[in-house]
């Protein structure tokens, strides 16, 4: 018997009406993540990767097509699923502990309980030694990594990322990268990762999810079919390029589109 | 010429500004440029400070006055982020009422007192409402504009960690409003004190408003000067109270 997916995404659309007339933000998606896999879905900016895991995650909540958690229909956020956002979203106002002890506190744990597993999940993201520092001490790669840790303290059984080292340099974020393949390992996270960085797709992911531009579509998926545990150091291998070559490929058609509608705009605007 | 001549620290520069208009005064008067009458020198002025301490109980006055002022700042600033809180949830409420509050915030609302003097009597109920009515406008205002401001974000982690909505205001909305509804408070302080000061001296009871108006029916100007300085440092000092506590409290974020 062939084991029933942890999440299925079953012919979802979203459209937007807006001043301009009705914008399809996502067309049709359909897709089966298995427990335990990690999934990155990758496209040009515009093609509707946040809106389709705002759904997801069950922020939004009007679409049409279903989306299923073991079967059971998503209506709205639940602590199964768990999100990382593009946007900077530590709290300011608390440390680095107070933020990973967030959603624990929230829940209604003892403080020595909360404490204790936030300290664990700072170590985890490689953070141990700035449990008193507030965010605005601390670095952006830091930060997310907060973030990360936060969202994890809730152990949803699947985690949903948006471009989480988006706004990071290189370096940070092939380093982080490794830092998500060490959790990885560990915690064999059901996890669903939006980016627009190749080579990160092929790093982390079982599966990468080439996406349209507007209309957004599934265009192709690609298994990876590389040696775990990997890190950034294979990125120089040929099995590597190959996969990044590949993806690549596709994806330029519709990174030009995104490029060539984004001119047409700024013409007439 | 000294470093700190030149390039004064910013403490010593206030002050050394300060000391320079005493002096300029000081030496008007002297010359007889101003009449003693209508403004008496410095040199007559500060030692009146501790005639005033003597002569009118200062001190159970000085009480008088902050007691009411901070009622007046207590009661004003629940009300006033409770609407806030109010204009903030409702769109539509928000939309009709905030310009009007704004202006209210500009508009002297000392004027109104003898409207308060026939609801609440010559009495320190009259003082306490119409400084906590001075006090509601930056309070509301600040309160709402605070929550408006709060990045969707912060709102949208909340929702995924399944908050309930006291949970949400609480945990999220509150705190990341604070730092804007902080400076709607101090702004509200001030004005609670300006209000309960004038209150008092326009209706004839209470505390430091009272006592610069008697000094004044009794022509003992330097005195009369004396306390309105004392009114003004105090309230300089208030405000500077206030800063320090809100960077203490808002530290590192
Ligand atoms: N709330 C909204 N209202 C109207 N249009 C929206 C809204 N959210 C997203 N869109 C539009 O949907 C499309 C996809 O957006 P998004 O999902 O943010 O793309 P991506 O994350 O892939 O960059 C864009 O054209 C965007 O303008
Ligand atoms: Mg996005």
């Amino acid at each position: 018997m062939s084991p029933s997916p942890a999440l299925r995404i079953s012919r979802v659309s979203k459209h937007f009406e807006t001043g301009k007339g009705r914008v399809t933000a996502v067309d049709d998606v359909s897709l089966d993540i298995m427990q335990g896999e990690f999934i990155s879905i990758i496209g040009p900016s515009g093609c509707g990767k946040s809106t389709l895991m705002n759904m997801v995650g069950g922020l939004l909540t009007e679409y049409d097509g279903d989306i299923l958690l073991d079967g059971k229909k998503v209506s709205g956020c639940q602590p199964e699923i768990g999100m990382v956002f593009q946007e900077e979203s530590t709290f300011p106002w608390r440390t680095a502990l107070e933020n990973v002890a967030f959603p624990l506190e929230a829940a209604g744990l003892t403080r020595d309980k909360r404490i204790a597993r936030a300290r664990d999940l700072l170590d985890l993201v490689g953070l141990s030694g700035f449990e008193n520092h507030y965010p605005a001490e601390l670095s952006g790669g830091m930060r997310q990594r907060i973030a990360i840790a936060r969202t994890l303290a809730f152990e949803p059984r699947i985690l949903l990322m948006d471009e989480p080292f988006a706004a990071l340099d290189e370096q940070t974020r092939l380093l982080l990268g490794d830092k998500v393949v060490q959790i990885q390992n560990k915690l064999r996270q059901t996890t669903l990762l939006i980016t627009h960085n190749i080579s990160e797709a092929v790093q982390l992911s079982d599966r990468v999810l080439i996406m349209t531009f507007r209309p957004g579509r599934i265009k192709r998926v690609i298994e990876i079919d590389l040696p775990r545990p990997r890190s950034s150091e294979m990125m120089g291998s040929e099995a590597f390029g190959r996969y990044v070559a590949e993806i690549w490929q596709d994806l330029r058609e519709e990174a030009s589109k995104g490029l060539h509608d984004a001119e047409a705009a700024a013409r007439q605007g | 010429m000294p470093v700190w001549l030149i390039r004064p620290p910013p403490l010593l520069s206030r002050l050394l500004v300060f000391a320079v208009l005493l002096g300029v005064w000081e030496a008007a008067s002297a010359a007889g440029m101003v009449s003693r009458f209508i403004a008496p020198p410095p040199s007559e002025i500060f030692p009146a400070i501790g005639l005033l301490y003597v002569d009118n109980e200062l001190t159970a006055r000085f009480l008088r006055t902050f007691g009411e002022v901070f009622a007046a700042a207590g009661i004003g600033s629940g009300l006033g982020m409770a609407i806030g809180w109010w204009l903030h949830h409702n769109r539509t409420a928000g939309a009709a009422y905030t310009d009007w509050i704004a202006a209210s915030a500009a508009a002297p609302l000392v004027l109104l007192f003898p409207l308060f003097l026939v609801l609440f009597g010559r009495n320190a109920a009259t003082i306490v409402a119409m400084g906590a009515v001075s006090v509601m406008p930056p309070v509301i205002l600040k309160t709402k504009e605070g929550l408006d401001h709060v990045r969707s974000v912060l709102i949208d982690v909340g929702r995924t960690f399944s908050l309930t909505r006291w949970q949400q205001v609480r945990m999220i909305l509150f705190p990341a409003a604070l730092p804007t509804i902080f400076t709607g408070l101090r702004l509200g302080l001030v004005f609670a004190l300006i209000n309960v000061v004038g209150v008092e001296f326009l209706i004839g009871f209470g505390g430091m408003g009272l006592m610069i108006a008697e000094l004044g029916d009794r022509f003992e100007i330097a005195g009369m000067y004396a306390a309105i300085l004392f009114v003004v440092l105090c309230s300089a000092t208030f405000f500077y109270l206030t800063e320090k506590l809100e960077t203490w409290l808002l530290s590192a974020r």
